[in-house]
């Protein structure tokens, strides 16, 4: 075999993406599905039906030992020794500087077992500071990345397909961020989570990478006609409308979890919950403080002080990541992190990081789309919320 | 393989252009299927509007899918005489068929473009 720099790396379903027509793209280093026949088509059947996703390129890195719970209370910014086993929190890891490395969804499978997956392009990052901050006589590092695949089916009728894929009529009554293991297409061993990142209810099956085909191909003989094959391209307009960050856009090195407004993953600890010292801690209670006297007096936030809000468009031309968000003047107030036109609302929308002056809903602003000023409004986040009929929520 | 009819002149920024490509005729200007399934669904095309002049290799109008935004280019120097407000109204008409009825605008040629390529030509460009 011949590799050379910058190759990306080839998911173990590439084969059937291929057979199924779809267009790829390089994400992250990846080699993924950007779509298979239609970006709205996927993100549609994922809102009224379900989507099947190939997301193999998520890092997954397993804690072990006596000592897991309390490294990984000193590494992340929530008390991951208080995730009951079976449950799954979302959180993050963050620089001694309060900067997010990355965003993270932690599993607790035992005891002393956690799952930690990371985003793609944060894997090996994660993966490097996790042993820095965690290994050690009673704590097992292992980066399973490369021979694990994640495979997500995301929808209101994502529950029938997983359970005749598993035959476990049980899964109905995992809580939502909760897990177990189970057996797909009669022998394959998954772990499977009730989690996802479309703003559905769903599921996500951790298997090993060689077990990827069968359990793809079982999710498409159970989903028939229903569960359609879903790339990036829907992945992204779906996250999106649900008001989930994406690492690169909504969070990064220069942001903390509080700009993010993403400040109640922190745990800093209370006198009824007090909590050790953890990696950030002292940077991330400034950050809160700050935070909350931005909001409490947005006129005397420094002018470069920034939070994440929701926009909502009223012509068609979108906001993009990277465009200006200027005042009734023209002044620049802010930048767009993300934006796309809503496939479910019909108009565009969009995360932006603005001064807290103009982060009120019903404030409106101006984006420079390409030259020419749109007006938008700041909405609240989510934009779209699933109906209770779509299953169970946080 | 995206589809490149003979018949058609293409442009390098991906528009096709039915008719002479002579002074003093009209052409009807849209994108092709390959610059269609780039973009992905398209779900807003912004035209120039009727009467505008419009150069030769310099935008005239834009293009926006979910995941992408992409200029209109006008292939040839002329006028606006018609915008066809059915891709308009129904912009994913260009996802199922880039050519024929879903041009975008028609241009009254002042000045030929000697540039544009043909079906040929513009394969090899997209290949």
């Amino acid at each position: 075999m011949r590799t050379r720099v910058g190759t990306p790396h080839a998911s173990p379903l590439a084969s059937r993406h291929e057979a199924l027509g779809a267009t790829m793209t390089d994400f992250a280093g990846w080699s993924m599905p950007v779509r298979y026949t239609s970006d709205i088509a996927e993100h549609r059947a994922v809102r009224t039906a379900a989507g099947l996703f190939d997301v193999s390129h998520m890092g997954e890195i397993w804690l072990r030992g006596t000592g897991a719970a309390a490294a990984l209370d000193g590494a992340l910014v929530s008390r991951i020794s208080a995730i009951d086993v079976g449950r799954a929190k979302y959180t993050m890891i963050c620089e001694s500087d309060g900067g997010v490395i990355d965003d993270l969804i932690v599993y607790r499978t035992a005891d002393e077992e956690f799952l930690v997956v990371a985003n793609a392009g944060n894997a090996s990052v994660v993966s490097a500071e996790l042993v820095a901050r965690c290994a050690g006589d009673d704590c097992a590092i292992d980066d399973a990345s490369a021979r694990t695949s994640l495979i997500a089916l995301q929808g209101p009728d994502a529950l029938a397909i997983v359970e005749s894929m598993t035959g476990d009529t049980g899964l109905g009554e995992l809580a939502y961020y909760a897990a177990k293991e189970t057996t797909v297409d009669g022998s394959v061993a998954a772990l499977v989570g009730r989690t996802g990142y479309t703003g559905e209810d769903g599921f996500e099956f951790f298997v090993a990478a060689d077990d990827a085909g069968r359990v793809w191909d079982a999710a498409l003989a159970a989903g028939g006609d229903g569960l359609s094959p879903c790339g990036l391209g829907a992945r992204d307009t779906l996250r999106l409308e649900a008001g989930m960050p994406l690492y690169g856009h909504e969070l990064g090195r220069e942001r903390t979890p509080f700009a993010a407004g993403l400040g109640r993953v922190v745990h800093l600890g209370t006198e009824a919950k007090p909590r050790g010292d953890f990696v950030g801690r002292e940077a991330l209670a400034h950050a809160a403080a700050e935070a909350a006297a931005w909001e409490a007096l947005p006129e005397a936030a420094p002018i470069d002080a920034r939070v994440l809000v929701g926009l909502a468009g009223e012509s068609k031309r979108a906001a993009r990541a990277g465009y200006r968000v200027l005042d009734g003047f023209g002044a620049e107030v802010g930048e767009v992190t993300s934006g796309a036109p809503s496939p479910t609302l019909g108009h565009p929308v969009a995360m932006a990081y603005v001064h807290p002056r103009f982060a009120d809903v019903g404030t409106n602003v101006v984006v420079d789309v390409r030259g020419r000023g749109e007006r938008m409004r700041v909405v609240a986040l989510p934009f779209y919320q699933r109906p209770p009929s779509h299953g169970p929520r946080a | 393989m995206a589809d490149i009819p003979d018949e058609l002149l293409y442009s390098e920024e991906h528009e096709w252009v039915a008719g002479e490509n002579a002074a003093g005729a009209e052409v009807s200007v849209g994108i092709t299927e390959y610059a269609a399934a780039a973009l992905g669904d398209i779900v807003y095309v912004e035209a120039p509007p009727v009467g505008e002049e419009v150069t030769a290799g310099e935008v005239c109008g834009e293009l926006e899918s979910t995941k992408a935004v992409s200029e209109l280019y006008a292939p040839v120097t002329g006028v606006v005489t018609a915008v066809n407000d059915d891709v308009i109204d129904t912009p994913e008409t260009l996802n199922s068929q880039a050519y024929g009825d879903s041009w975008i605008i028609k241009i009254k040629v002042k000045t030929p473009n000697k540039a544009l390529l043909s079906a040929e030509q513009y394969s090899a460009i997209t290949d």
